[in-house]
C-alpha cells in the first residue's frame, strides 16, 4: 500500500507537485494520467526515492521513504521513463547485478532471474550486449529489472512510449499479468491504454490530483444526456412529424442534408434509450435511417475537461458532489458541441485558471436542466 | 556494496578503460625502472616512483572520469537511487573497484625490486625504503582517485570531468612549486586568498545552485582575511607558502622516495581519501535535492 500525504515539490519557483494526496490499495492496477508536465514523473520519482520532496510524506507499506529509505525501497520496483540500463552488460549480467543489489540470495538468484526473463521474453537475447538489442527489448530489460525480486509495488513511468504497436500490446499484456501478484502504478498520456488496463485512474493536472476513480465511474460521471445524431432519408417535415411522437426528447435540431436526406440532432433525457422507438417512428413516417450515432463522454472527454482547467480546490472525496456538478457542466459543453471540437476545451490552458468554461448560449435549454441533475454524483 | 564493486570492476575490463590505465602505469614504471636501475645501475628503485608520479595527472582522470558522470548521462543513477542500498554503499563500492584496478600495476611494481636485487652486488638496495615508497605511492594515488571521483560526481559530461580532474591534479602537482613562487608580503597574500576564496565559493555555488549560499560562503571566508589584513598584517606574512605546503600532497610523497617513512603522511592521504569519498556521497545525495 502506498500513501502519499500533502506531497509538494518545488523546483525553484515552479511548483511541480502541489499538495498531492492519494492512497494506492493493494492488488490493483493504477493508471497515472495527465498531460505532459503535469508532475507524473516527478511524483513517481519521489515515491521511489529518486527525488526528495519539498514537503509531505510518502509511506510505502508503512515505511516512510524519506526516513526508512531502504525498507521502503525494498518493496518497490521502478522503471523510469528512460530504462536505466548499463549498455556494456548483457541482460543476464545486468539482472544479476540488480538482483544482488536488491538483496536476492545467491542460491535463489538464477531462479529469480530466469523467472523474470521468461515473463518478459528475454531468454533469446540474454547473452547479447544491451547496446545491441532493440528498443523494445531494452524496455523489457528495464521492466524485468523492476519486477525482479518480487516487489509488492511496481511503478512504471510511461512504459510504452517509443514502442511499436505490437510491442505496446505485449507490454500491456505483461502489465495486466503482473496485477495478479503486484500492485502496479503506471503513468501514461495514452488514454485508451489506461482505460484498457487500469482498474483505477488517478488524473493529475498541474501537480494536483483532479480525479480518482475507476474508468467506468469516471466515464459515467460525465454521461448525463445521450445525444443522438441521425441521418434520415426523407423530407424534414416527415422527419419532424415522426420525431414529435417520441417521448423523452428534450431538444431537437433538424437540418436538411444533401440528396433528400435530413439530419437531426436529438438530446434525450438522462437514462432514456430512444433508439428503438426512433427507428419505428421513422419507418412509420416512411423515412429510412441511414446513420445513427450516439455520442457519449469518453475517457478522453473526461481527461480533457479535468486537465483543461485548474479547479479552485483540488477534488478530495468530500467535495466530490459539488465538484462533480461543476465538471458535468463542462463535460456538457464538450458533448453538445458548444466547444466546437474536443480540442477547443484545451483552450482554457491559456486562459486564467479561475475563468470557468460555462456556455453563454441562451438557446440551450438542456443546460439549465443539467445543472440541477446530480444524481450520479454518488459515483464519485 | 559488493555487487557494485564487482559490477564496476567487470566494467573496467569490459571496455578499454582498465587496460589503458594499467598499461599507462606499467609502461611509465617500466621505462623509469629500466633507465634508473638498469641503465644507471642504481639500486634505488624508490626513485622510480619519485619520477613517475607525474603519470597520475593522466592516468587518474582516465580511471575516474566515467565513474559517476556516465551514470548520470545514461540515467542509470535513477536505478541506483531506487534500489534498496544507501548512496554511501554505492560510492564506496565504486571507490574500492577503482582502488582494485589501481592495485594491479602496483602489485606488478612490487616484483621489480626482487629483480633489481639480482643486479645489485653492492647490497645498497633497501627493501624497506622501496616498499614504503610503493605504499606511499599507492596511498597518494588513492587520495587522488577520490578527488577525481568527486569531480566526476559533479558533472554528467565525461570530458568536463576528465579535464577538470586533470587541471585539479595539475594544481596539486605544482603546489610545491607554487608555494615558493608566491610572495610573502601581506598584501599579495590577501589578494591570492581572495582569488582562492572566490573560486571556492564559485564551487559552492555550482554545487548548490544557490546564489545565496555562494555569497555566504564567500563572505564567511573573505571577511576574516580582510579584517586580519587591516588589523594585524604580520599574521598573513608567509601564510601563503605555509597553506600551499599543507595542501601539497606530492611533496609529502617525495619524502618517502627520499627514504623517510612518516606515518603522519599515510594518515594524511587516508584522510583525504575519506574526505572526498564523503564529499562524493554528499554530492550524490544532493542531486536528489535539486
Amino acid at each position: 500500500m502506498i500513501e502519499v500525504r500533502n506531497l509538494t515539490k518545488k523546483y525553484g519557483d515552479h511548483v511541480a507537485v502541489d499538495d498531492l494526496n492519494f492512497t494506492v490499495e493493494d492488488g490493483l492496477i493504477y493508471g497515472f494520467l495527465g498531460p505532459n508536465g503535469a508532475g507524473k514523473s516527478t511524483t513517481m520519482n519521489i515515491i521511489t526515492g529518486c527525488l526528495s520532496a519539498t514537503s509531505g510524506e510518502v509511506f510505502i507499506d508503512g515505511h516512510d521513504i524519506f526516513k526508512e529509505p531502504r525498507k521502503a525501497k525494498a518493496s518497490i520496483g521502478f522503471l523510469p521513463e528512460q530504462p536505466p540500463l548499463y549498455l556494456d552488460m548483457t541482460p543476464l549480467e545486468y539482472l544479476d547485478f540488480v538482483a544482488e543489489m536488491k538483496g536476492v540470495r545467491k542460491k535463489d538468484r538464477p531462479e529469480a532471474i530466469n523467472a523474470v526473463m521468461e515473463k518478459t521474453g528475454l531468454i533469446d537475447v540474454r547473452n547479447r550486449l544491451i547496446k545491441n538489442i532493440s528498443k523494445g527489448y531494452k524496455q523489457r530489460v528495464g521492466l524485468a529489472q523492476a519486477i525482479l525480486g518480487n516487489p509488492k509495488v511496481i511503478i512504471l513511468d510511461e512504459p510504452t512510449v517509443g514502442l511499436d504497436p505490437a510491442q505496446i500490446i505485449e507490454i500491456r499484456a505483461l502489465i495486466k499479468s503482473l496485477a495478479a501478484e503486484h500492485t502496479v502504478i503506471f503513468s501514461s498520456h495514452i488514454l485508451s491504454e489506461v482505460s484498457e488496463i487500469c482498474q483505477r485512474i488517478l488524473i493529475i493536472s498541474q501537480g494536483k490530483l483532479v480525479a480518482e476513480d475507476t474508468p467506468e465511474n469516471l466515464e459515467s460521471r460525465f454521461v448525463t444526456t445521450p445525444v443522438l445524431t441521425v441521418s434520415v432519408k426523407g423530407s424534414p417535415d416527415a422527419v419532424c412529424a415522426g420525431l414529435q411522437t417520441l417521448e423523452g426528447v428534450t431538444d431537437m435540431q433538424i437540418t436538411e442534408g444533401e440528396n433528400g436526406t435530413t439530419e437531426a440532432v436529438l438530446t434525450c433525457e438522462k437514462g432514456v434509450d430512444i433508439k428503438e422507438a426512433l427507428a419505428l417512428a421513422m419507418l412509420q413516417n416512411g423515412c429510412l435511417i441511414l446513420r445513427l450515432e450516439e455520442s457519449r463522454a469518453s475517457l478522453e472527454d473526461v481527461f480533457i475537461v479535468l486537465t483543461a482547467q485548474q479547479p479552485a480546490v483540488p477534488v478530495p472525496q468530500a467535495d466530490a458532489a459539488e465538484a462533480g456538478t461543476a465538471l458535468e457542466v463542462d463535460a456538457q459543453t464538450v458533448l453538445d458541441g458548444t466547444a466546437e471540437s474536443a480540442y477547443d476545451a484545451y483552450a482554457p490552458f491559456d486562459k486564467p485558471a479561475d475563468e470557468p468554461e460555462t456556455p453563454d448560449d441562451p438557446d440551450e435549454p438542456d443546460m439549465t436542466a443539467q445543472e440541477g441533475g446530480e444524481d450520479d454524483a454518488g459515483n464519485v | 556494496m559488493l555487487a557494485m564493486f564487482k559490477k564496476e570492476l567487470r566494467s573496467y575490463f569490459r571496455g578499454v578503460t582498465g587496460f589503458v590505465f594499467i598499461a599507462l602505469l606499467l609502461v611509465v614504471l617500466g621505462l623509469y625502472a629500466s633507465m634508473i636501475c638498469f641503465s644507471y645501475g642504481s639500486p634505488h628503485y624508490e626513485y622510480v616512483f619519485y619520477n613517475c608520479s607525474f603519470i597520475f595527472l593522466i592516468a587518474i582522470p582516465v580511471l575516474t572520469m566515467r565513474s559517476f558522470s556516465e551514470e548520470r548521462r545514461q540515467k542509470t543513477d535513477q536505478l541506483l537511487y531506487s534500489l534498496p542500498v544507501s548512496t554511501a554503499q554505492i560510492v564506496v563500492g565504486k571507490y574500492l573497484a577503482m582502488l582494485c584496478v589501481f592495485a594491479i600495476p602496483i602489485l606488478v611494481a612490487c616484483i621489480y625490486p626482487l629483480h633489481v636485487r639480482l643486479y645489485d652486488p653492492s647490497g645498497l638496495l633497501s627493501y624497506t625504503a622501496i616498499y614504503s615508497a610503493i605504499l606511499a605511492f599507492f596511498c597518494l594515488g588513492a587520495a587522488l582517485i577520490s578527488i577525481g571521483m568527486f569531480i566526476s560526481s559533479l558533472t554528467e559530461n565525461v570530458f568536463v570531468s576528465a579535464i577538470v580532474s586533470f587541471v585539479t591534479l595539475l594544481i596539486c602537482y605544482l603546489m610545491g612549486q607554487l608555494a615558493d613562487a608566491f610572495p610573502d608580503a601581506p598584501s599579495a597574500t590577501t589578494i591570492v586568498f581572495a582569488i582562492m576564496i572566490f573560486l571556492l565559493s564559485l564551487l559552492a555555488f555550482f554545487m548548490t545552485k544557490s546564489v545565496t549560499v555562494g555569497w555566504i560562503s564567500f563572505l564567511i571566508m573573505e571577511v576574516p582575511i580582510v579584517v586580519i589584513s587591516f588589523a594585524k598584517p604580520t599574521l598573513l606574512e608567509g601564510l601563503l607558502p605555509k597553506v600551499f605546503s599543507v595542501l601539497s600532497m606530492f611533496d609529502r610523497f617525495y619524502m618517502f622516495a627520499d627514504g623517510m617513512f612518516d606515518v603522519k603522511v599515510i594518515i594524511y592521504f587516508a584522510s583525504i581519501s575519506v574526505l572526498f569519498t564523503l564529499f562524493t556521497v554528499q554530492s550524490m545525495e544532493k542531486r536528489r535535492w535539486i
